[in-house]
C-alpha cells in the first residue's frame, strides 16, 4: 500500500515484547488503524522503518507478518535501538514500509534453496525459510547455515532443530568464537559450513544476510565452487532514512540500497564490494 | 516552438506587472549586499536586477564587475541555483503529538505560494529537470517538493556571457534553453525576444505589449548564444568518455585531490541537481509533542555514510570520490543521463579552489594535473 | 524532595557566558524548570555542595588549579551524566594560550607575592581529567543544542552528535560564501556546525568558536588563506583562537609556526 505522504508513519502498539539475549529483543506490532493492519502486506525480505517518539527512525527488516502483526527483531546498538529496548508492551511507535525488494522465492520453485546468515542476519530470513518448510514440495533441498560468535548468542536455536528433522534438510550453525563444541555446532566462520553443505551448485538458490565481508567473502567462495553468481542474492544494510530512494544516503554505487535493494544478485554489488569506502 | 515576439526594453515592466496579476510572488536574481554576489531572491521591480553587472568567476573566486550596460542578464550564474525554491534545503516532514500513550501523526503539507522565478539558466533549467525525476517521477512522490513544483512559473533568460567556469556546452544543456520554461527571454541591448514554452506562459505573455521580432534581433539572439558557448573554456569529456571513471576507483588522483579538499561541502550545497537530505527530529522542551525535519546533507559529511558504528566513507578521498563518480558516472544509469549540467557553481563556490572539470579531465588522462596542487600561499588572491 | 531529574551547573575558569546564555533563554527557562530540578547554579545563587548527586551535571570553565581537579572529580563521582558546555569546560578555552607560555614567569611579573598562588601550568578541558558524556561547544554554547541535550536525556538517548562545518548550514541559510566574493578569512570550512552560521550570516567571518568539525584539512586550507593574502603569523592566530588547545586547532598552529615550506 502507497501512501499519499510516503514520509509519514503510522501509529503501532507493541502487544507483545521477547527480550532474546542481552540486546536483542522481538516486538510483536499492530497497526492501530485496523484499516491500515488490514491492507498492510509484505514480501519476504522487505523492511520496514521503524520510528521511536521524538528520536527518529530505524530500518529494520520484517521478521514476519502473522495475521494482522508484525515480527522485527532487534539489536540495540545505536541511539534509536537501545531507546527502543526499553520500550513496554502497550507502548506506541511508528511504522512505514514495506521497503525495498524481496528474496526470489518464486524464481527459486523446484531448487535447491541454501540459506547462508551470520548474527542478527537470520531475522530477515526467517520469514522465508518458513515459507519454503510450509510449501516444502515446491523447493528441492534446503540447507540452512548461520554462524554466530557464541553459541549463547544464537536465535531460535530450537527452531533449527525443527527444522533439522525435516526431509531433504540440513542444518548447519557454527560458532565462531567458542572454544566448546556443541553437539550439532562447529566451530570457526561460515566458510567451515560450506564444505559439508549438500545442494545442487548448478540448480539452486542462494539467500544471504549479514555484514558485508562475510557475504563477500562467502559469495566468491561459492562462485569458486561452481555456483553461478546469479544464483547468490545477497541483503545489504547501508544509512537508509527516507527508505523511498530520496534522501540519498544508501546509495553503493548506482545502487539505491533502499529501492533497488536491499536483496541484491550477486554479480550486481560484486565489483562495489570490492572497493573499499565506496 | 512559439514564435518569437519583441518586447521593448522599457516595457519590461510590463512583465513584471502581468506575473503579478496573475497571483505569483516574483523571485529573480539581484545584488546581494551584504555577502556579495548574485542571489535569487524576492524582486519588486526592473530597478532590482543587476543592470550593467558582470561576474567574474574563477575556482573559489567570484566578484561582481560593473560594465555600465543597459542589460539587466549579462551574467553568468547565481551562487545558488533555483533549487532551494523547489527542494528547501531545510523543511518540517511531518509532526507527532503524544497523548494518553499514544502517537499521532500529523502531515504538515501546506499548499506552496504561487512562484514565479525570472532570470532562470539553461543548465538550471536542466538540472531542474533532474530533481523532477528524482523527487516526482520513482515509485514515491514528494509532496513538499510536488507542492511548489506544481505553482512554478519559470521565465528562462539565455546566457550572453560565460564565466570562466561555465562549460554546460559541454555538457548540451546550454547556454541557451532549450525546454522546460514557461517564458524564454533573449536580452538584446535594445530589449526581448520572447518565446513561450507553456500555457501557463502564453497566459503572461498575452498580456505584454509585444512586437514582432526582426530577422535580425533573431540572428543577433543566435550570434549571442554561439558566441557565449564559444567563450567556454572549460569542457567535461563526454558522457560515454566519463564511462571510464569506473575503472579508477582507486586512481591514487584521488588522494591528491584529498590533500586539498576541505571536505566542507560546499560543492553539494551549491550543486543544482544534489538531492540528498538527513532526517531528524526536533522535539518540544515539553516532550508532548515533536517535529520530523529535513536537512540538505552532503556526501562530504561523516553521517552520510554511517552505519551502526562505521563510517563507511571516512575520509575526503572516499567522499570526493562518491561525489564526483556519482554526479558523472553512477548517475547515468540512475537517471538516464550525467548529473552534472555544466554551471561550475561547485568549482567556483570551493573554497580550495578544486577545479571540477580540470580534475575529471586529470583522472581520465585528457589533461595534465597543475604544477602546483596546493593553494597558492603568495597572497595573489587577495582581495581587491 | 521532587521526582524531577536534578540539574547542576557548575563553573570553574570561565567568563560565565555560557551560564548567561542559560539564563537568557527566555520562556523556555520556565518550562525547562517544570521538567527538571535547577538544584544548583551559583550564578542563580542556588548553591550546594559537590557531594549531591546529579542527574545532569553541565560544566562550564576550564581547569587550571589543583582544587579545580578536586571539585571536578567530585561533580563526576556524583553525576549520572556530565556534560561540559561551552569553549573552556570543552577545549580549555582561550585561556588555553598561557599553555605555550612560562605561567611561573608570568606570576613573578604580575604578583608580589606568587607563592600563595596554587596554580596548574595549563588551563585543561574537562575530558583531561574525568569521562565526559557529551559536549557542547560554542562561546557561548548554544541554547537550543543545551534544551536539545536536557530533552534527549529526558528521553533516555545520547543527544545527536553532529559535526559537520558551518558551511552546510550556512549553505542552507542561502548565504553566499564571503570567502568566495570578498576572499574574507572565513574559518567556516574548518568550524563546527552549531551557531546557524551566525556570523558569516551577517557578513563577519567564522572564528572558530564552535571547535573543530569532522574530518578538517587544516593545512590546505591555512595555505589558502595565506593566498588570500593573510601572513603564516596570522594564519597561526586564525587557528590559536578561542579553541585553541582542541587538538586539531592545535596541530594546524603548529604547522603554521615557523615550517620552513611556507617560506615562498
Amino acid at each position: 500500500m502507497k501512501p499519499a505522504n510516503p514520509y509519514l508513519p503510522w501509529e503501532a502498539e507493541i502487544v507483545d515484547r521477547i527480550q532474546e539475549t542481552p540486546d536483542i529483543f522481538t516486538w510483536r506490532l499492530r497497526f492501530t488503524d485496523r484499516e491500515v493492519a488490514r491492507q498492510y502486506g509484505f514480501k519476504h525480505g522487505q523492511f520496514n522503518m521503524l520510528y521511536l517518539y521524538g528520536v527518529g527512525e530505524v530500518a529494520i527488516s520484517v521478521m514476519s507478518n502473522e495475521g494482522e502483526e508484525l515480527l522485527h527483531t532487534i539489536r540495540a546498538v545505536g541511539r534509536v535501538t537501545r531507546a527502543m529496548m526499553e520500550l513496554k508492551v502497550g507502548d506506541h511507535i511508528g511504522v512505514r514500509g514495506p521497503f525495498g525488494s524481496a528474496w526470489p522465492l518464486d524464481v527459486a520453485r523446484g531448487k535447491d534453496i541454501v540459506f547462508v546468515t551470520a548474527g542478527l542476519g537470520c531475522a530477515p530470513v526467517t520469514s522465508s525459510i518458513k515459507h519454503v518448510v510450509a510449501n516444502r514440495a515446491d523447493y528441492g533441498r534446503l540447507v540452512i547455515m548461520q554462524s554466530v560468535r557464541h553459541r549463547n548468542e544464537g536465535l531460535w536455536e530450537p527452531q533449527y532443530d525443527e527444522w533439522r528433522s525435516l526431509p531433504d534438510t540440513q542444518v548447519l550453525l557454527t560458532a565462531s568464537r567458542d572454544k566448546t563444541r556443541w553437539p550439532h555446532w562447529h566451530l570457526g566462520r561460515v566458510s567451515v559450513l560450506l564444505d559439508e553443505a549438500q545442494y545442487d551448485k548448478q540448480n539452486c538458490v542462494v539467500m544471504m544476510c549479514g555484514p558485508d565481508q562475510m557475504m563477500a567473502d562467502t559469495s566468491r567462495t561459492l562462485v569458486d565452487l561452481g555456483v553461478p553468481g546469479e544464483s547468490i542474492h545477497v541483503s545489504l544494510e547501508r544509512n537508509m532514512q527516507c527508505a523511498v530512494g530520496h534522501c540519498g544516503h544508501c546509495q553503493l554505487g548506482q545502487h539505491f540500497v533502499c529501492k533497488d535493494g536491499p536483496i541484491f544478485t550477486w554479480p550486481q554489488v560484486a565489483e562495489l564490494m570490492r572497493v573499499k569506502g565506496y | 516552438m512559439s514564435d518569437m515576439r519583441y518586447l521593448h526594453r522599457a516595457d519590461l515592466p510590463t512583465l513584471f506587472s502581468a506575473i503579478r496579476e496573475a497571483g505569483y510572488r516574483l523571485i529573480g536574481p539581484r545584488e546581494e549586499t551584504g555577502q556579495g554576489g548574485l542571489v535569487y531572491r524576492e524582486i519588486d521591480g526592473v530597478e532590482d536586477l543587476p543592470q550593467g553587472v558582470r561576474d567574474s568567476q574563477a575556482p573559489g573566486h567570484y566578484r561582481l564587475v560593473k560594465t555600465g550596460s543597459a542589460r539587466c542578464f549579462a551574467w553568468a550564474n547565481t551562487a545558488s541555483a533555483i533549487k532551494p525554491y523547489l527542494y528547501a534545503p531545510r523543511e518540517k516532514l511531518w509532526r507527532a503529538v503524544r497523548k494518553d500513550g499514544r502517537v499521532h501523526f500529523e502531515a504538515v503539507e501546506r499548499e506552496a505560494a504561487k512562484t514565479a522565478i525570472l532570470g532562470v539558466r539553461a543548465c538550471d533549467l536542466a538540472a531542474l529537470e533532474l530533481q523532477d525525476a528524482h523527487f516526482l517521477q520513482g515509485a514515491y512522490v514528494d509532496p513538499y517538493y510536488k507542492a511548489r513544483r506544481e505553482r512554478l512559473l519559470l521565465v528562462a533568460v539565455n546566457c550572453t556571457h560565460a564565466a570562466d567556469t561555465c562549460f554546460c556546452a559541454s555538457t548540451g544543456d546550454g547556454p541557451a534553453a532549450r525546454e522546460g520554461y514557461d517564458l524564454l527571454l533573449d536580452e538584446l541591448e535594445e530589449g526581448y525576444l520572447l518565446r513561450v514554452g507553456s500555457e501557463r506562459g502564453a497566459m503572461i505573455a498575452a498580456d505584454l505589449p509585444l512586437q514582432p521580432a526582426s530577422a535580425a534581433q533573431q540572428a543577433e539572439a543566435s550570434a549571442q548564444s554561439e558566441a557565449c558557448a564559444r567563450q567556454q573554456q572549460r569542457a567535461l569529456p563526454s558522457q560515454q568518455r566519463l564511462q571510464q571513471l569506473d575503472a579508477l576507483l582507486e586512481d591514487a588522483r584521488w588522494t591528491r585531490i584529498a590533500e586539498r579538499c576541505l571536505s566542507c561541502g560546499n560543492c553539494t550545497a551549491v550543486c543544482p541537481t544534489c538531492f540528498c537530505h538527513r532526517e531528524f527530529e526536533v522535539p518540544a522542551l515539553d516532550g508532548k509533542s515533536t517535529e520530523h525535519w529535513r536537512d540538505a546533507d552532503s556526501c562530504f559529511n561523516e553521517d552520510h555514510s554511517y552505519i551502526v558504528g562505521e563510517v563507511v566513507r571516512h575520509g575526503s578521498r572516499e567522499r570526493y570520490r562518491q561525489w564526483m563518480t556519482h554526479k558523472l558516472f553512477n548517475w547515468v544509469p540512475q537517471y538516464g543521463r550525467i548529473g552534472c549540467t555544466g554551471c561550475g557553481r561547485c568549482t567556483t563556490w570551493c573554497p580550495a579552489s578544486i577545479d571540477f572539470v580540470l580534475e575529471a579531465n586529470v583522472l581520465l588522462g585528457l589533461a595534465a594535473a597543475p604544477e602546483v596542487e596546493l593553494p597558492h600561499v603568495d597572497g595573489s588572491e587577495a582581495a581587491e | 524532595m521532587s521526582a524531577k531529574p536534578r540539574v547542576a551547573i557548575h563553573k570553574f575558569a570561565s567568563c560565565s557566558g555560557c551560564q548567561l546564555a542559560f539564563v537568557n533563554m527566555g520562556a523556555e527557562l520556565i518550562e525547562l524548570t517544570k521538567l527538571v530540578d535547577i538544584a544548583h547554579m551559583a550564578e542563580v545563587g542556588h548553591v550546594l555542595s559537590e557531594d549531591e548527586d546529579m542527574d545532569i551535571a553541565f560544566v562550564e570553565g576550564s581547569i587550571t588549579t589543583p582544587h579545580d581537579v578536586e571539585r571536578l572529580k567530585k561533580i563526576r563521582e556524583h553525576s549520572r551524566f556530565l556534560i561540559t558546555m561551552g569553549a573552556c569546560a570543552t577545549s580549555g578555552g582561550i585561556q588555553a594560550l598561557r599553555n605555550n607560555a612560562d605561567t611561573a614567569e608570568w606570576m613573578r611579573s604580575v604578583y608580589a607575592k606568587p607563592e600563595f598562588i596554587h596554580s596548574l601550568s595549563s588551563s585543561g578541558a574537562i575530558a583531561n581529567y574525568v569521562k565526559v558524556d557529551f559536549e557542547l561547544w560554542g562561546c557561548p554554547v548554544s541554547v537550543r543544542q543545551m534544551l536539545a541535550a536536557v530533552r534527549a536525556f529526558l528521553f533516555g538517548v545520547t543527544p545527536p552528535n553532529l559535526r559537520e562545518k558551518v558551511c552546510q548550514e550556512c549553505k542552507r541559510r542561502g548565504n553566499n560564501c564571503i570567502l568566495v566574493t570578498q576572499g574574507a578569512a572565513c574559518m567556516g570550512p574548518v568550524t563546527r556546525t552549531g551557531c546557524g552560521a551566525l556570523c558569516p550570516s551577517f557578513g563577519a567571518p567564522c572564528y572558530t568558536c564552535y571547535g573543530p568539525a569532522e574530518n578538517i584539512n587544516v593545512g590546505s586550507f591555512g595555505r589558502r588563506l595565506m593566498g588570500l593574502g593573510l601572513s603564516q603569523e596570522q594564519v597561526l592566530r586564525k587557528f590559536a583562537s578561542i579553541n585553541n588547545a582542541a587538538p586539531a586547532f592545535s596541530d594546524a598552529a603548529k604547522l603554521f609556526c615557523s615550517e620552513p615550506w611556507m617560506e615562498e
